[in-house]
């Protein structure tokens, strides 16, 4: 019960930031979005012609909205968790009899809420632009969760090891933007020569986008079951390190 | 017996080797006011930080009412309510989602803690900044918030590193009753504080901590009756012969200003009596230092902590 009460704070002191913040937080990846839709749907989009069966606006869809929720799940985790660690508020879960498990699964959901309705938002703006099919629902619920769930254990990662405001933007730039570009979000990886075929096999978000592209369009890269059991994977394992590195104190505790 | 706090043998050596706190045993018990004083890097905070477990222990016991923070340190937290030196809460939430927030990490139910912040806010003078964020408070209103902050989950003992540093001295004083009730109702208080009138007006236990080591731990009865002599400052009505005074060590500051060294044998109305007899009037009298004051720069200094080991 107890237990509950403090995950149900973290939550709610999670989501209250993110709101709070709304201008810098949900605003941004709706005008992106819209960009995105103008430039590559409606004035390149028209010239590429059709990809997996479908026209080229559609097929970038889910990738779209599946890069918006790794983005915003990460930094909303990375950015949080750094900031309670630079103004110290984090010692205010610390010094509670609230378990390690409870402080994670609270950032973690944040980040979840925000990657989510920042997904939802970018869903609607997407609306305007073209007509979103639906092949699987549970699909696309499953792959949303599980991603924003992988992605916001990452951002938490990254958190716990940052020292300063700097190195919760270094993964983001120079790992996070590159998988995800390259995640076939843009484009179908069986166009790819054989060997950037089997590279892309070991990129993570590769198996997220094509996931949630077959939730919406009935068309993916790779085998759904194994999509799921790679994000299944790298939940169990970023989970068991952000767990081990709270448990030490791992900048945390002196 | 339960006390509220134990300590046997704690020691702390921070990463680089530099030795914290240096084996030291500490008993609190249940209901008192005690002062934690020590200079600056004495091992006060260290100690705290153990205690809440915000700081790793290298070696040592500490048990809060009984229970261990090796085996049931979710238990022990539970019975602490921690105000650090440091402002640490998040400087853009408004107060009442910080006092709220605080008191579901300890379990309170929400409606609980809404009534409990307002009781909390209202106490301390903090209720009409209740929807501002805390960045927008003064030195000593951030300073209330954390008292709030730290009695939200109804805690058994209260920790308070250094509460009124920076704080004007009508604030302090509001802060000293609000404290003064609290230990009234029952709620073992731990201060630590750089203001030493602070401690003797407050505490009933005090303990001396420097470079690591505890260097006394007495009753504060006991420890300002070990003070010999005490200077006292009198301000004198103008004269015009010089004054003397015999079997007492005093000093002629000006024409207007006398300081005598009075020991424990002697009796201040021989100092008037002499005073009268030269037809010099006492106009007021006040001690010179601070009396505990003068007993910490005694024991910090004769009573050196051992080297360092690494």
């Amino acid at each position: 019960m107890n237990n509950a009460i403090a995950l149900k704070s973290i939550l709610t002191k999670e989501t209250q930031r993110f709101l709070r913040i709304w201008i810098q937080t949900l605003v941004p990846p709706a005008i992106t979005i819209s960009l995105y839709f103008i430039i590559f749907g409606s004035l390149i989009g028209s010239r590429i012609g059709e990809m997996g069966g479908f026209d080229y606006m559609s097929f970038i869809v889910p990738g779209l909205i599946m890069m918006t929720v790794i983005t915003n799940s990460y930094s909303n985790v990375a950015s949080s968790f750094f900031s309670a660690k630079w103004q110290r508020n984090i010692e205010e879960m610390l010094v509670a009899p609230v378990p390690n498990w409870v402080i994670v699964a609270g950032y973690v959901g944040g980040g979840m809420a925000r990657g989510i309705l920042v997904g939802l938002i970018v869903t609607s703006v997407s609306l305007l632009f073209v007509d979103i099919k639906i092949h699987n629902i549970w699909v696309i619920i499953a792959t949303v969760s599980l991603t924003s769930a992988t992605f916001s254990l990452g951002g938490l990662i990254n958190a716990i090891f940052a020292n300063s405001f700097d190195d919760i933007s270094i993964i983001p730039t120079f790992v996070l933007t590159p998988l995800t570009y390259l995640g076939g979000v843009f484009y179908s990886i069986s166009l790819l020569p054989e060997f950037w075929q089997g590279v892309s096999q070991i990129n993570p978000i590769v198996y997220m986008v094509n996931a949630f592209r077959y939730g919406f369009l009935g068309i993916s890269d790779v085998n759904i079951v194994t999509a799921f059991l790679v994000i299944g994977f790298f939940i169990v394992t970023l989970f068991t390190i952000a767990m081990t590195l709270i448990n030490k104190g791992i900048g945390l505790r002196s | 017996m339960t006390h509220a706090l134990e300590i046997k043998s704690l020691k702390k050596i921070y990463k680089g080797g530099f030795q914290a706190l240096k084996s030291i045993d500490l008993t609190v018990d249940k209901g008192d006011f005690f002062a934690l004083l020590g200079p600056n890097g004495a091992g006060k905070s260290t100690t705290i930080g153990v205690i809440t477990s915000l700081v790793n222990k290298s070696h040592g016991q500490v048990k809060v009412f009984g229970y261990d923070i090796d085996t049931d340190l979710e238990k022990a937290k539970s019975f602490i309510g921690l105000v650090p030196q440091e402002f640490n809460f998040n400087q853009f939430e408004p107060l009442m989602n910080i006092l709220v927030n605080q008191a579901g990490y300890y379990g309170v139910e929400r409606k609980v803690a809404i009534e409990r912040a307002e009781k909390y806010l209202k106490q301390l003078e903090l209720w009409d900044k209740r929807d501002a964020a805390a960045r927008m408070l003064s030195g000593g209103m951030k300073r209330r918030l954390m008292i709030a902050r730290a009695l939200m989950h109804e805690p058994q003992i209260l920790i308070l590193d250094e509460p009124t540093a920076g704080v004007d001295i009508e604030v302090r004083r509001s802060m000293w009753d609000f404290l003064r009730e609290l230990n009234k109702q029952g709620i073992t208080i731990i201060l630590t504080t750089h203001y030493l009138e602070e401690a003797e007006m407050l505490c009933r236990n005090i303990a001396i901590i420097n470079g690591g080591e505890i260097v006394e731990n007495t009753t504060m009865k006991a420890l300002l009756a070990q003070l010999d002599v005490e200077t006292f400052v009198f301000d004198l009505s103008p004269h015009e012969k010089g004054l003397s005074l015999t079997d007492t060590v005093y000093r002629v500051i000006d024409d207007h200003t006398l300081e005598v060294d009075i020991n424990k044998s002697q009796s201040l109305n021989h100092v008037f009596t002499q005073l009268t007899e030269q037809n010099i009037n006492v106009l007021s009298m006040r001690n010179k230092s601070n009396r505990l004051e003068a007993l910490f720069v005694n024991l910090i200094s004769t009573k050196e902590p051992s080297k360092e080991v690494n």
